[in-house]
C-alpha cells in the first residue's frame, strides 16, 4: 500500500493512497462537518458542507469524495469556508419547516449539531414556510417532508444496502421530494421491507418511528457503517 | 467556403435554354415554419403543378436561410435573390413571374431582375452588412441544401471526408489535425476539441462511445437547431470520424424534445446514412463501424450538463454528479466517452477538407475558426449570422444586425443565456473570442447575443435569468436549489422597490457562495446575470434602494 503525505490546517499527515480527505481530516482530528455523507453509503457530495480548499486549485472540493494526493495543502476552516457552511445551514433551515421543540429528532439531530456547529443562532435569510405534506401510510413509520433536507441517505440505502429502491427523488429544484415506489403512498408500496434502515440514516426527524414523540427519536447513523463491514467480511448479521 | 451572397448566387447557365431550370428554396426551418412557411410551400408547389411546370421549377426545403426575424424566407435560383415575409398568397404571382422568365429568348431577358414582388414582404438586399460580413464555415451548406435528402448532402460532398479518414488517415492523424487546427468546444466553456479527443483517444477501454450534444437551452439561441434542421449530414459525419478518431463504435445525440423538426430530420439523415453503409459497421471496406442513436431528452436544461446527460442517456434521473471522474474516463455506461456540441462536430468536416492551417488562419491568437451567433432582442436585424472569432461586438450589432429599432439607442448586449453576463454599449468594440468575453465577466456561451435598448431593465433581465436558473435548479444541491430562490426573491424584492442597502448587500454577498459552492455549471453560473448587471449596471439597483438598515446593522 502506498502512502501520500500532505498537510491539513497546517498538520502534516500521511495517508494511505486512495483516502479520501474527510476520512484523512478526521483521522488526525480535524472536524469537517457533513449532513449527506454516511460511511457504508456511495457519495454524493450533495450538501456542500465538506467543501475545503486546496492550495492551487481554483476550486472548493468536496473532501467526502476528493482523495489525498501527494503534496496537497488543505484548509478545513478559514473564514470564507465558515460563512459559506453557515450560509449552507440556513438554506436548509429556511426551506423546509424545522421547528425543533415538536420535532422528534429534537437533541438527537445531525441539522441541529451542524447548526450549532457553525454557530447559526438565528437565520439571515427569509423563512419560505413551504406547505410540505406528512406520510403516516405506513404500519410502523412516519415521513415527514417538512423536517427533510433531501440528504438521499434513505435513497441510498434502500438502494444500495437493503436492495429495495424503495425511494427516489421526484420533481426537481425547489420541489424535489423523496418519492415512495412511483410516488405512492409509503404503506402502500410492496417493495419496502419494513427494515427501518432509512428511519435509522436519516439525520433529522424526516423519517422515524411512529412509536416516538417529541425527542425520542435516537437514530444510529454509524449503525450502518458497521453493517456495510460486516458484510464485506463475510460476517453475516440480520 | 463562401460568404452568404456568394452561396445566394449559385452559378447556373447564364442564358436561356429550353432546358433551364429555376429553383425556389423555402425555408423549412421552425422559425419560418411558425410563420407560415409549410403553406407557402405547398402554394409553390400547387401553383407549378397547376401550370405544368415541374420539370422547368423546382421547389425545395432547405434550412435556415438567415435573417429569421423576417420569415417566411424564399431565396430563387439561379439569381440567389432573397425574399422576405413571402405568404401562401403570394406563391401564384411568383410562379406567374418564374414562367414569364423561363420564356426569355435572349441573355438580357434571362437575366433581369424578376419583377415580382411579395405582396407585404420584400426582396432582402444581400449586398447588407448582415451577409457581406459573414464567413459560412460551419453553415456552409445550410439553406442551399434539402436536408431531406442525403442526395443533396453528398453531391455537396458529404461523407468524402468520413471516406478518406477511415481509409487513409490514422485517428493519430484525424486528433493532430484538430489539435492544430486550434478548435475549441462551441458548448460554452471553450476546452480544447483536440486534446478532449487525445484523452479519450488514451483511455484504455474495448468500447467506447461519442456523444452530440444537442440539448441547446439557453434563451435566445437556436444555433444547433438550425445546424441540425438544415445539414444533419453534417453532423453525422463529424460524430463518425470523431468516432475514428478515438476508437469508438457507439454514438448517441441528445437532442432536446423541444425541438421535434430537428428529430425529424435527424432520425431521417440516420436511417439514408444507415441504408447507404455511410452509417453501420464495416464503414467504407475497413473494420471500422460506427452506429448513432438519438436520446430525446424530457424538458430538462441541466441535462446540458454532461454529466447529467450522460446519466439521462442511461435512464437515470437527470442529476449531475461531481467530475472526476470525467466523462473521458467514465462517461456513459462507465466507457470512455467523447462529448462534443453540435457545433464543435460540424466544424470537424471542413478542417479535414481545408486542412488545419486553413482554420488556424480564421479568427484570433486564442479563438479560432467561425461562431455562429443567434442575434435576437431589440435589433433590426435579427437572425442566424456566423462570423469569424475576433469580430467586434459593434460589427454583429450595430453594423450586421442595423442597430435598435424605434431609435432608442442601444443599452447592452447579453451574451452567453443565464450563464453569462451583459456587455455594456460602452465596450461594444470587443472583440467576440473566449479570453475577451470572460475579461468582461461574460462568456461566449453557446451563441446567443441579445440586444437591448435603454427600455431595457436591467434588473428585471437579472431576475429573469435567476428565475430560470431557479426553475432549472434540479435540486441536488443545496446551494442551487435553495440559494437561487432566495437570490430570485431578492431581485424581485428589489424589483417590487421593497429592498434596502441591505438587501443589496445580502445579494452581493450570496451570489459568490452559491457560485463557488454550487455542484455543477448551472449553479456555480447561475449568479453571473446578477453579477455582470452589479458591475454595469449597478445605478439601477441602488435607485431602487428604500431607506432601511444598512447592511452593517443587517449583521452581513
Amino acid at each position: 500500500m502506498s502512502v501520500r503525505t500532505l498537510s491539513i490546517n497546517g498538520h502534516a499527515v500521511a495517508m494511505a493512497t486512495g483516502t479520501t480527505l474527510l476520512a484523512a481530516a478526521r483521522e488526525v482530528g480535524v472536524p469537517i462537518p457533513t449532513l449527506c455523507h454516511l460511511e457504508g453509503l456511495s457519495p454524493v457530495a450533495a450538501c456542500r458542507l465538506c467543501l475545503v480548499e486546496i492550495e492551487g486549485s481554483g476550486k472548493l472540493q468536496p473532501a467526502c469524495l476528493t482523495p489525498v494526493a501527494e503534496g496537497m495543502v488543505v484548509h478545513t476552516d478559514t473564514p470564507r469556508l465558515q460563512d459559506y457552511r453557515r450560509t449552507v445551514i440556513e438554506m436548509l433551515f429556511t426551506e423546509g419547516n424545522h421547528v425543533c421543540a415538536i420535532c422528534v429528532a429534537n437533541g438527537h439531530c445531525e441539522l441541529q449539531d451542524r447548526a450549532v456547529e457553525v454557530g447559526m443562532d438565528h437565520s439571515r435569510l427569509p423563512y419560505r414556510h413551504p406547505d410540505r405534506p406528512v406520510d403516516l401510510s405506513h404500519p410502523l413509520f412516519g415521513l415527514d417532508h417538512n423536517r427533510c433536507i433531501l440528504c438521499t441517505r434513505c435513497v441510498r440505502v434502500c438502494d444500495e444496502v437493503e436492495g429495495a429502491h424503495v425511494w427516489d427523488v421526484g420533481w426537481r429544484g425547489e420541489h424535489c421530494r423523496i418519492i415512495a415506489g412511483l410516488n405512492e403512498p409509503w404503506g402502500a408500496v410492496d417493495a419496502c421491507t419494513d427494515c427501518g434502515k432509512c428511519v435509522q440514516v436519516c439525520p433529522t426527524g424526516a423519517l422515524f418511528d411512529k412509536a416516538d414523540t417529541t425527542g425520542e427519536k435516537h437514530a444510529d447513523p454509524a449503525r450502518l457503517g458497521a453493517l456495510v463491514r460486516a458484510r464485506a467480511r463475510g460476517q453475516q448479521t440480520r | 467556403m463562401t460568404t452568404l451572397s456568394q452561396a445566394h448566387a449559385s452559378p447556373t447557365p447564364s442564358s436561356p435554354s429550353p432546358t433551364s431550370v429555376m429553383r425556389v428554396r423555402c425555408c423549412s426551418s421552425a422559425g419560418c415554419l411558425a410563420g407560415g412557411a409549410a403553406e407557402l410551400r405547398q402554394g409553390l408547389t400547387a401553383a407549378v403543378a397547376r401550370r405544368e411546370l415541374q420539370e422547368r421549377v423546382a421547389i425545395t426545403g432547405v434550412g435556415c436561410l438567415g435573417p429569421c426575424s423576417q420569415g417566411p424566407l424564399l431565396a430563387i435560383d439561379p439569381d440567389g435573390t432573397l425574399f422576405a415575409g413571402v405568404t401562401a398568397a403570394d406563391a401564384d404571382g411568383l410562379i406567374a413571374a418564374l414562367a414569364h422568365r423561363l420564356q426569355a429568348v435572349s441573355a438580357a431577358e434571362w437575366e433581369a431582375p424578376l419583377a415580382w414582388r411579395p405582396a407585404a414582404g420584400e426582396q432582402v438586399d444581400t449586398g447588407r452588412p448582415f451577409f457581406t460580413r459573414q464567413r459560412r464555415v460551419v453553415l456552409e451548406n445550410c439553406g442551399l441544401i434539402d436536408p431531406e435528402r442525403i442526395e443533396a448532402a453528398i453531391e455537396r460532398g458529404a461523407y468524402e471526408q468520413l471516406r478518406h479518414t477511415v481509409t487513409d488517415r490514422t485517428p493519430a492523424e484525424v486528433v493532430d489535425t484538430i489539435r492544430r487546427s486550434g478548435l475549441r468546444g462551441r458548448g460554452g466553456a471553450g476546452y480544447p476539441t483536440g486534446l478532449k479527443w487525445a484523452t479519450v483517444a488514451k483511455m484504455p477501454g474495448e468500447r467506447k462511445v461519442v456523444v452530440c450534444n444537442a440539448d441547446e437551452g439557453d434563451p435566445g439561441a437556436f444555433m444547433d437547431r438550425s445546424v441540425l434542421e438544415g445539414d444533419p449530414h453534417r453532423v453525422l459525419e463529424g460524430m463518425a470520424i470523431a468516432a475514428y478518431a478515438v476508437g469508438a463504435d457507439q454514438g448517441f445525440i441528445y437532442i432536446r424534445a423541444e425541438y421535434k423538426l430537428a428529430i425529424v430530420n435527424l432520425r431521417r439523415a440516420i436511417e439514408q446514412a444507415r441504408r447507404r453503409h455511410l452509417l453501420g459497421a464495416g464503414l467504407f471496406g475497413s473494420p471500422f463501424g460506427f452506429t448513432v442513436e438519438l436520446r430525446v431528452g424530457a424538458g430538462a436544461y441541466v441535462c446540458g450538463e454532461e454529466t447529467a446527460l450522460i446519466h439521462s442517456i442511461e435512464g437515470q434521473r437527470g442529476t449531475p454528479r461531481p467530475r472526476p471522474p470525467y466523462p473521458a474516463e467514465a462517461g456513459v455506461w462507465g466507457r470512455p466517452t467523447l462529448i462534443n456540441n453540435v457545433e464543435t462536430l460540424a466544424n470537424v468536416v471542413p478542417i479535414l477538407r481545408e486542412g488545419a492551417g486553413w482554420f488556424a488562419a480564421i479568427g484570433t491568437e486564442g479563438s479560432k475558426g467561425t461562431k455562429v451567433f443567434c442575434l435576437t432582442g431589440k435589433v433590426r436585424r435579427g437572425g442566424l449570422v456566423e462570423v469569424p472569432m475576433g469580430t467586434s461586438l459593434a460589427t454583429i450589432v450595430s453594423e450586421m444586425g442595423e442597430g435598435c429599432p424605434d431609435g432608442a439607442g442601444l443599452k447592452a448586449v447579453q451574451t452567453g443565456g443565464p450563464s453569462g453576463g451583459c456587455v455594456p454599449a460602452s465596450l461594444l468594440h470587443t472583440s467576440v473570442d473566449y479570453e475577451s468575453l470572460q475579461a468582461l465577466g461574460t462568456i461566449m456561451g453557446s451563441g446567443g447575443m441579445v440586444v437591448m435598448d435603454h427600455s431595457t431593465d436591467m434588473v428585471a433581465i437579472a431576475a429573469f435569468f435567476m428565475a430560470f436558473c431557479r426553475d432549472e435548479s434540479c435540486g441536488k444541491c443545496v446551494p442551487c436549489r435553495a440559494g437561487t430562490v432566495q437570490l430570485h426573491g431578492l431581485l424581485q424584492k428589489h424589483l417590487a422597490g421593497d429592498a434596502t442597502a441591505a438587501d443589496l448587500a445580502q445579494l452581493e454577498a450570496l451570489c459568490p457562495m452559491v457560485a463557488e459552492t454550487s455542484l455543477c455549471g448551472l449553479g456555480q453560473s447561475a449568479p453571473k446575470p446578477v453579477l455582470s448587471t452589479l458591475r454595469y449596471f449597478r445605478e439601477e439597483y441602488v435607485a431602487r434602494l428604500k431607506p432601511g438598515p444598512t447592511a452593517a446593522a443587517a449583521g452581513r
